[in-house]
C-alpha cells in the first residue's frame, strides 16, 4: 500500500484552505470520497438513470441489475448469510429507528429493558428513549470507566431476562473505543437479549464479520466508509425480519394492493418503501470494493501507525487533555487544551488548512461524563499522513500562543 | 481577506481570560439561559430592572468559546446602566453588525467597544457564538418560558 497512490484515489485532498495544503481530519464525521465511488455515481447518472424494479426497458434493467448487484457487494462485504438480510436506508439513523419502531413496537412493552452504553452517539439513544416513551420500558445504561471503556461487571450485573435489547455502539465516535462487541452479543444472547450493533464508525476500519458476532441487528453508513451521504444500511437476521411488520409503506414493498388489504413484498423489499437513492446505494457498492481491494490488514496497520504517532506527540504537548485512552482504539485523537476553547481551536486550524471537528460529535452524555462542554477532534483516515499530524500539532502551537 | 487577527483581538482574548460582569446576580428580577445545540455553548444571564425600566445590573455565568465569553462580558459592559429600549436598539445594530456585508464597517458611533466583534462575519459558524448572549438578554427582558436558542 503506497500512501501517493491512496492520496491520488481521492481528488478532493489536492487542494489548498488559506494557502496551505488541506488536511483533512474529521474523517469520523465523514470520510472523503475515491474517483472510482464519484466515477460509479457519475455513470448511473450519465448513462443508467432510470427508476428500479420495475421498468422492463433497457435503463431500467440496467440500473436495477447495478443496484442489487451493490446489494451482493455488501453481502460480501459483512459476510452476510442472505441478501434478503440486507435493507438500504437512508444511513444508520435511519436503520436504528426502523429497528425501535418496527421490531421495538412489536416485541417491546412495560416492564421490559432496552441497555445502551454511556457511549452512544444520539443516533443509539434517542430512537430507544422514544420508544421506551411510547410502551413504558425502561431504559438502561452500561457504564463506563475514566478511560473511555465500557464497565464489563456492571454489563453482566445490567443483564437480565428483562433486558429485551442491548444497543452498542462498535467504535465510538467521540472517544474511539472499540467495544468487546463478540462477548457482549454472547451474554446478551444468554439471557434471551437481541443485540443491534451500531457500526457505523467502526466499518471501515476494522473488519466485520456478521455471522461470526451472530448479531441480530447491524446499522452502518456508506459515507463513513468513503462513500455517498444518505444512504446505509440494515443487516438483520432474516427470521427477525419476516416477524416485523414493515416500517413505511408505500410502492416497491408491496405485492398486492387493495383498499381492502395489501400483501407485502418478500425480504428485502418489504423494507424499501419507495424509490430508493439508487445512484447512492450504487456509489456505496464501489465504495466497499474500494476498502477490499486495499485489504483490512493494511488499514488497520497503517491507522495504528497515524495514532499511535499522534498520541505520542499529544502526550508531549503542555496542557493537553486526552478524552478517551482506551487500550483497544482506533482512529481518534480527541483532547481539551487548558487554555484555548475546543470551537476556537476548529476556527484557528482551519486557517492552517488542518479540518477538526469540535463539538459534542452528537454524544453529550460522553462531554458530561468527562465535564467538558465540548471536545476537539482529529480522526485520521487510510489517507492521513504522519507530516498531515505534524501540521495539526504545529496549529495547535499557534493557538496556544495566541491565548498565552 | 479577515485574518485570525481581526477575530481574535487583543480585547476578545482579554475579555476571554477575564470576563467582566461573571457570575450571579442576587437578587434579580429576570434571567434566562441560552444555548448553542451547535457547540454546547451554555450561557445564563440575570438582570435587575429598576421601575424606570434602566437595566441597573447584569451578569452572566456559563461556558462557551472565547468568542462566546468575550461577548457576553462586553455585552453586560455596554448594557449596564441602559434602558429596556437602548438594549433593544443596540440588540439591532450589533446584530446587523454581525450579519452585515463583508465590506461594510460597523457603526463604532452606536456599538463602541462592541465594534470588535465585527469580525465574526467572516467565519459564519462562529456568528451564533457571538450572538447567543444577546439572544439568552432579550429571553430573560421578556421573561420567555422557553430558554434562547441560536437555531
Amino acid at each position: 500500500m503506497h500512501i501517493e497512490d491512496i492520496r491520488n484515489d481521492f481528488p478532493i485532498l489536492d487542494q489548498e484552505i488559506f494557502g496551505h495544503p488541506l488536511v483533512y481530519l474529521d474523517n469520523a464525521a465523514t470520510t472523503q470520497k475515491p474517483q472510482c465511488v464519484i466515477d460509479a455515481v457519475r455513470k448511473y447518472y450519465e448513462k443508467d438513470n432510470s427508476n428500479i424494479h420495475r421498468g422492463v426497458h433497457s435503463l431500467s434493467e440496467r440500473a436495477t441489475r447495478d443496484y442489487e448487484a451493490a446489494r451482493e457487494t455488501i453481502r460480501h462485504f459483512f459476510n452476510v448469510k442472505s441478501s434478503r438480510e440486507v435493507i438500504f436506508t437512508r444511513g444508520t439513523t435511519e436503520s436504528i429507528n426502523l429497528v425501535a419502531s418496527s421490531w421495538g413496537g412489536a416485541n417491546v412493552s412495560e416492564g421490559d429493558e432496552i441497555l445502551i452504553s454511556h457511549m452512544e452517539h444520539h443516533s443509539n439513544i434517542v430512537p430507544w428513549q422514544m420508544l421506551c416513551e411510547r410502551t413504558g420500558a425502561k431504559l438502561k445504561v452500561i457504564p463506563m470507566h475514566e478511560s473511555g471503556e465500557l464497565d464489563m461487571v456492571a454489563y453482566a450485573d445490567l443483564l437480565s431476562t428483562r433486558t429485551k435489547l442491548v444497543g452498542i455502539v462498535h467504535m465510538s465516535n467521540a472517544l474511539g473505543t472499540i467495544n468487546p462487541i463478540k462477548s457482549m452479543i454472547e451474554q446478551a444472547h444468554a439471557v434471551g437479549a437481541k443485540v443491534l450493533v451500531d457500526g457505523a464508525q467502526a466499518a471501515a476500519h476494522i473488519a466485520t464479520d456478521i455471522q461470526a458476532l451472530d448479531v441480530d441487528f447491524y446499522a452502518t453508513s456508506a459515507h463513513k466508509m468513503y462513500g455517498p451521504t444518505g444512504v446505509g444500511v440494515l443487516i438483520a437476521k432474516e427470521e427477525l425480519l419476516e416477524a416485523m411488520p414493515p416500517y413505511q409503506g408505500g410502492g416497491d414493498m408491496i405485492l398486492m394492493v387493495t383498499f381492502e388489504k395489501t400483501q407485502y413484498n418478500a425480504l428485502p423489499h418489504k423494507f424499501e418503501a419507495g424509490t430508493p437513492n439508487i445512484a447512492g446505494v450504487i456509489g456505496f457498492g464501489a465504495a466497499l470494493r474500494y476498502i477490499e481491494s486495499i485489504g483490512f490488514a493494511s488499514i488497520v496497520k497503517r491507522e495504528k501507525e497515524l495514532l499511535i504517532y499522534a498520541t505520542q506527540q499529544a502526550e508531549t504537548f503542555t496542557g493537553l487533555r486526552q478524552i478517551g485512552t482506551a487500550k483497544d482504539k482506533a482512529c481518534v485523537l480527541s483532547f481539551v487544551l487548558d487554555t484555548v476553547h475546543p470551537h476556537d481551536l476548529g476556527t484557528i486550524l482551519d486557517r492552517e488548512g488542518v479540518a477538526i471537528r469540535a463539538g459534542h460529535h452528537c454524544a453529550m452524555p460522553v462531554m458530561q461524563f468527562y465535564q467538558v462542554p465540548a471536545t476537539a477532534r482529529a480522526s485520521f483516515s487510510i489517507y492521513n499522513t504522519e507530516q498531515e499530524v505534524d501540521a495539526l500539532f504545529a496549529a495547535l502551537g499557534k493557538a496556544r500562543q495566541m491565548f498565552a | 481577506m479577515f485574518s485570525l487577527g481581526d477575530l481574535y483581538q487583543e480585547v476578545i482574548i482579554d475579555h476571554t481570560k477575564s470576563p467582566r460582569n461573571f457570575g450571579t446576580l442576587d437578587p434579580c428580577n429576570h434571567d434566562a439561559e441560552g444555548f448553542n445545540p451547535l457547540c454546547g455553548d451554555q450561557l445564563h444571564i440575570y438582570v435587575q430592572v429598576d421601575a424606570q425600566n434602566t437595566i441597573e445590573d447584569i451578569k452572566f455565568e456559563g461556558q462557551g468559546c472565547s468568542i462566546s465569553t468575550a461577548s457576553a462580558s462586553l455585552m453586560t459592559q455596554a448594557i449596564k446602566g441602559k434602558s429596556v429600549a437602548d438594549f433593544k436598539q443596540l440588540f439591532a445594530s450589533f446584530h446587523h453588525m454581525a450579519t452585515a456585508d463583508l465590506d461594510e464597517k460597523p457603526d463604532e458611533e452606536a456599538l463602541g467597544k462592541l465594534a470588535v466583534l465585527a469580525g465574526v462575519k467572516e467565519f459564519p459558524s462562529r456568528i451564533k457564538c457571538a450572538t447567543l448572549c444577546w439572544h439568552t438578554l432579550k429571553s430573560a427582558l421578556e421573561d420567555a418560558a422557553e430558554p434562547a436558542k441560536t437555531e
